[in-house]
Formats: structure tokens, sequence, C-alpha cells
């Protein structure tokens, strides 16, 4: 079938994100003020949001793309994502020395990457997604290539990557070789017609799922590359990776098994309550004994995954807009957590130990404060947003029945504390040991507004954001 | 039919698999039973005639053979995906030219990248 032009006006959006990135290349060889192709790409970021917004919904291109709530719902998380990825970027890529325009093409590339994630409804569209999105975040996790670890980081990811690509490729060719088709509808309704439910092929191919999406997810025990990654590359692209490629797995998780393996869910749900339980418990409990606390994040990031599980177990329009919800709020509080590190790194100085925030609070209250309120968050203490994610994840899960689990998470949401709240105890009740002084400015400070903010608001106003998730899987 | 999935089209690759493997192993045994065996120091050599086989398999090469490796690959796709586009051409039209022309206005970028960059200059 040929594609008309009512077909490219659904992904307009995306054409545009991918011409601005080819302009942000080439400007990049024209311009010495690398921050100002920053500054445009915010801009082009922000056009796009609106064409997405005033996009119709539908599907295009026979069945293999669709534009609908769910998908505009994460296309407005990797938006936030890599605004505050870029605002938190500007200086630090100074300090790092690694003041190139690349950086922001790559996570433009990125980010169009997710976007085709959330929005494909075929198979081999969400691999060519995937596979966007990975190679951009390969090269962005080695970006300080002077440095072993950051090389490090970026060839674990590449390696256990392309390994985790394998796997999603056996998977779609395994359910090719059952259904004969790669449509997700497709699949759920031959499955359905020619009774192959129970066929154990069928049930390999769920496994191969379950694995591909469980590495880009950082689930355990798919999760080895996460710490080492995440310690490793730039402190601006960990944040960027802890959100954005996280936020595009669950999106095409939640189309994968529930448009096309929806006729099985009680047998994928009974493999990821186990794998949502671990977890829960490697990344909680690993987090305790951290020094780094780029690496204690990386393993609340796993632990934050298990928790996001629970509404795609939950299901239905409940358990996904919880975990939608989650997701957004969890953007804000991860980046804006990763902006105070960002902070604290200078020339020669890398605050990333958590003895650095020894007494941060007596030197420099508001860091240590907005440090403070998004450690809250992560825990899960209210009036902050955390709490609220938390809340609507925990209810869905409740109300589908799987109250033990929730009893599982609740008790590991409590461990979480100790590690967070350590942070807040350095912070604020140990004397300082080093002069530490602050790396500000003003993209930082707007990018640490936007997140304290959202943090804050969504914990008191916590029906604007569940009611637009609800509202975008119905609508 | 659950279970019962049995792939018969696939029937005739396993029986030429098979036949194959006959072949090539029925080849290599025969070979060696009936053969004269008179084996000396040159025939022995990987190459005969050839080059003396000295120093490490594995060394290192100019990082830039990787850099000419990835553009070759680059542009040989893009020969590759306008050989098909030319045979069908004449049925699509208009819209193909406008699709052909947006890839390579794409890799265009990268070459033009590429070029700044430096990345065909070997010193």
């Amino acid at each position: 079938m040929q594609s008309s032009y009512a077909d490219v006006a659904r992904i307009i959006p995306e054409i545009f994100l991918t011409s601005l990135a080819l302009l942000l290349l080439m400007m990049e060889l024209v311009t010495k003020k690398k921050e100002f192709i920053g500054f445009i790409g915010i801009i082009g970021v922000v056009i796009t949001a609106y064409l997405t917004l005033i996009t119709n919904p539908g599907r295009a291109f026979s069945d293999m793309f669709i534009v609908d709530g769910y998908s505009n719902f994460f296309k407005l998380i990797f938006y936030l994502n890599v605004i505050l990825t870029i605002l938190i970027s500007i200086r630090y890529l100074k300090i790092e020395g690694v003041n190139l325009g690349e950086y922001y093409s790559l996570i433009l590339f990125a980010t169009l990457g997710m976007m085709i994630m959330a929005s494909g409804t075929d198979l081999i569209v969400i691999y060519l997604g995937l596979e966007l999105m990975a190679l951009s975040t390969y090269v962005l996790a080695g970006f300080l290539r002077h440095e072993i670890r950051s090389n490090e980081a970026a060839l674990k990811y590449f390696l256990l990557g392309a390994f985790s690509s394998a796997f999603l490729l056996y998977g779609i060719a395994l359910t090719y070789g059952m259904t004969g088709t790669t449509n997700l509808k497709d699949i759920a309704s031959y499955v359905t017609q020619h009774g192959i439910a129970k066929n154990p092929v069928f049930t390999l191919s769920m496994i191969m799922f379950i694995i591909a999406f469980g590495f880009k997810i950082a689930a355990a025990p798919f999760h080895m590359w996460a710490p080492d990654t995440y310690e490793g590359a730039p402190t601006s692209i960990t944040a960027f990776m802890s959100v954005g490629p996280k936020a595009a797995g669950f999106a095409a998780m939640g189309r994968v098994f529930f448009d096309a393996l929806g006729p099985i869910r009680l047998d994928w749900v009974a493999v990821i309550i186990p794998i949502a339980i671990l977890t829960m418990a490697v990344g909680n409990i690993i987090a305790i004994s951290q020094t780094n606390i780029k690496r204690m994040l990386a393993y609340s990031s796993i632990a934050h995954a298990g928790y996001a599980l629970l509404g795609l177990i939950a299901g239905g329009s409940e358990g996904l807009s919880s975990m939608m919800n989650y997701l957004l709020i969890y953007a804000f509080m991860n980046v804006g957590a990763f902006a105070v590190i960002i902070m604290l790194r200078r020339e020669g100085f890398k605050g990333e130990d958590i003895d650095d925030y020894s007494g941060l609070a007596k030197r420099h209250p508001l860091a240590a404060g907005l440090m403070l309120v998004f450690m809250f968050s992560l825990t899960g203490i209210p009036p902050t947003a955390g709490f609220v994610g938390k809340f609507y994840l925990f209810m869905s899960a409740i109300r589908a029945g799987y109250t033990g689990l929730v009893i599982v998470a609740v008790i590991f949401s409590a461990i979480s504390a100790y590690f967070y709240l350590r942070i807040v105890m350095y912070m604020y009740m140990r004397e300082p040991k080093a002069e530490v002084e602050l790396s500000t400015s003003a993209p930082l400070g707007i990018a640490l507004a936007i997140t304290v903010a959202g943090v804050l608001i969504l914990g008191v106003f916590p029906s604007i954001v569940i009611h637009l998730a609800k509202a975008s899987l119905l609508g | 039919m659950p279970g019962k999935y049995i792939p018969s089209d696939y029937l005739p690759i396993l029986i030429f698999l098979m036949v194959a493997t006959a072949v090539g192993l029925g080849v290599l045994i025969a070979g060696s039973i009936f053969r004269l065996k008179r084996p000396y120091p040159e025939k022995l050599m990987p190459y005969e005639s050839g080059n003396l086989p000295v120093g490490e398999p594995r060394y290192r090469f100019s990082v830039r053979f990787y850099i000419i490796a990835m553009l070759f690959v680059v542009f040989d796709v893009e020969a590759v995906f306008l050989y098909p586009w030319a045979v069908v051409f004449g049925s699509i039209g208009f819209y193909a030219f406008v699709e052909m022309m947006v890839f390579i206005v794409i890799l265009v970028v990268g070459y033009v990248y590429a070029w700044k960059k430096e990345a065909f200059n070997w010193d």
C-alpha cells in the first residue's frame, strides 16, 4: 500500500526533530559558540512538542505507526527529559572539556528513536526506534573520550546492548515465524484465532521480549551494565539515560505486551512478577553500600524500574496510567538530583563521592535544600511527587489483586530510605570537610527551578498528571 | 493447533543440509583413504611459494582504516538502495523521487560533516 500525505502529516514532529538534529550537526561546523547550538536545540524541541500536540491522532503507514494519547504522553516525558538534559549540560560540557556540538544532535537523535519506539505499532518499527536510541546513547556514554571510565561505560553498554538487541530480533523472528506478521494487533488476533497461545515457541518469543526490554529498563537480572555505565558516562548523560531510554523501554513494553501478547497476559505477568521483586531487591539493597553518588543513583534507578513494573503488572488503564505518571515524576526528581551533582563538579574536583556532600547545608543551604527535596521525593515522602507516584502505583497493583507484591515493594521502599536519607544526613549533620564551590549557571538554575517546581507541584496537586495520563489512555 | 506446529515447508532445506554434510564429509574421508601421502616441509607451509609466515597474526591497524570502512559502508548502503529504487521508479513516480531525495539529503549532511571534519584526509 502506498503512503499518502495524511500518513506523512502524522510524523511531522519526527520529521521536524530529524531536520533539527541535522541542522545542529551542520551548525557545529560553522559556529564557535557551542552553547548557542544547545539553545537552538531547546527551542526546536519546544516547537516539536507543540507540533506533537496539534498532530491528528490516528494510524499511519499501513498501521505501522500510531499517534495516540499514550504515545503523546511518553513523548512529553522525552521532550521534558531532553530539554532538562541540555540545560544541565551547557556549563558541564565546558568543565569536562568536551564542549562539542555533536553532543546536542546525538541527544536529539536518541530522543527521535524514543519517539519512534513510543509510536511504533509494528515490531520492526519499534526495533528501528530502539536501535536509533541505543546507538546514539552508546556514543554519548563514551563522550569523555580521554577518560578511561567513560570509554569503559560506552563499551560495556554497547556490548551488552548489542546482545539485548539480538534477543529482541530473535523474539521478533520467532513471532513472525509463528504468526506471519510483525504488526502488534495482527499478532494478537492471529494468536487468539489459531489458538497458539500455549505453544512453547510463542512462549519463548515472549521470554526474548522480556529479556530485551528488561535490559533497556535495567531490570534485574539484566541490570549488570547500569552501574558501570551510569558511573562512567558524563553526569548529564547519566541523567538523560536514566530517564529517557527507560521511559521509552516502558512505552514499547506496554505496547508489545498489551497489544501483541495480550492473549498470554497471565504468562508474562507470571514472569514479570519475580523480575519486579528481584529488581527492587537488587536495586535497593546494593545501593546501600555505594560510596559514589552516581553509582548509588544507578542502583536507585534500577529499583525505580522495579516499582514502575508494578504498573505494567497491574495492567488496565489504571495500572498503565500510574506507570506513565510515575515515569514523568521520575524524570523530574532524577534529573533534579543529577543537576545538583553537576553543580558540585568543577575543574579538578569530581564531587561524586558521598563524602563530598558533608556539611553542604552550612556552606550552600540552597543547593542542600534542593537535594533534600529530590532525595525525599526519590524515597517517596510526602508532600513530594515521589510519594504520589508510588501511591498511585501501589494502589493500582492492590486493586488488581497483587497485595503481596505491594507489601514487598513497600518494604523495599522503606529500605531505600536508608541510602537516600544518608545523603541528607551527610549534608545537614556533618561538618564540612573541604571547601566545596558550586559551579552554577543560568541554564542549570532554570533546570533546577523546573525540576523542583515539578516535584513540589505534582506532590501537592497530584491529580493534574494522573488525569492527563488516564485521559490519554482512554481518548 | 496447540503444540503441533511442524514447519514442513522447511523439510527440503533439512534434506539439503543433510546431503551437503554427507557429501562434504564423504569427499574428505575418501580423499584421506585414496590419496598418496608424501609430505615435505615446503608443502606443509600455509602458502606454498608465498611469503614466509613470520610474526603475530594479530597486529594493530591504524584507526584511520576504521573511518574509511565506516564511510564505505554508508555510501555502499546508499548505492544498494539506489538500485531497487531505480527499478521501481517508473511505477511509483514523483513520491519515490521525493523519498529518495530525502534519503540522499540526509546522507549529504553526513558527507559534508565528514568532509569538514577531515575524515577524508589521511594525515
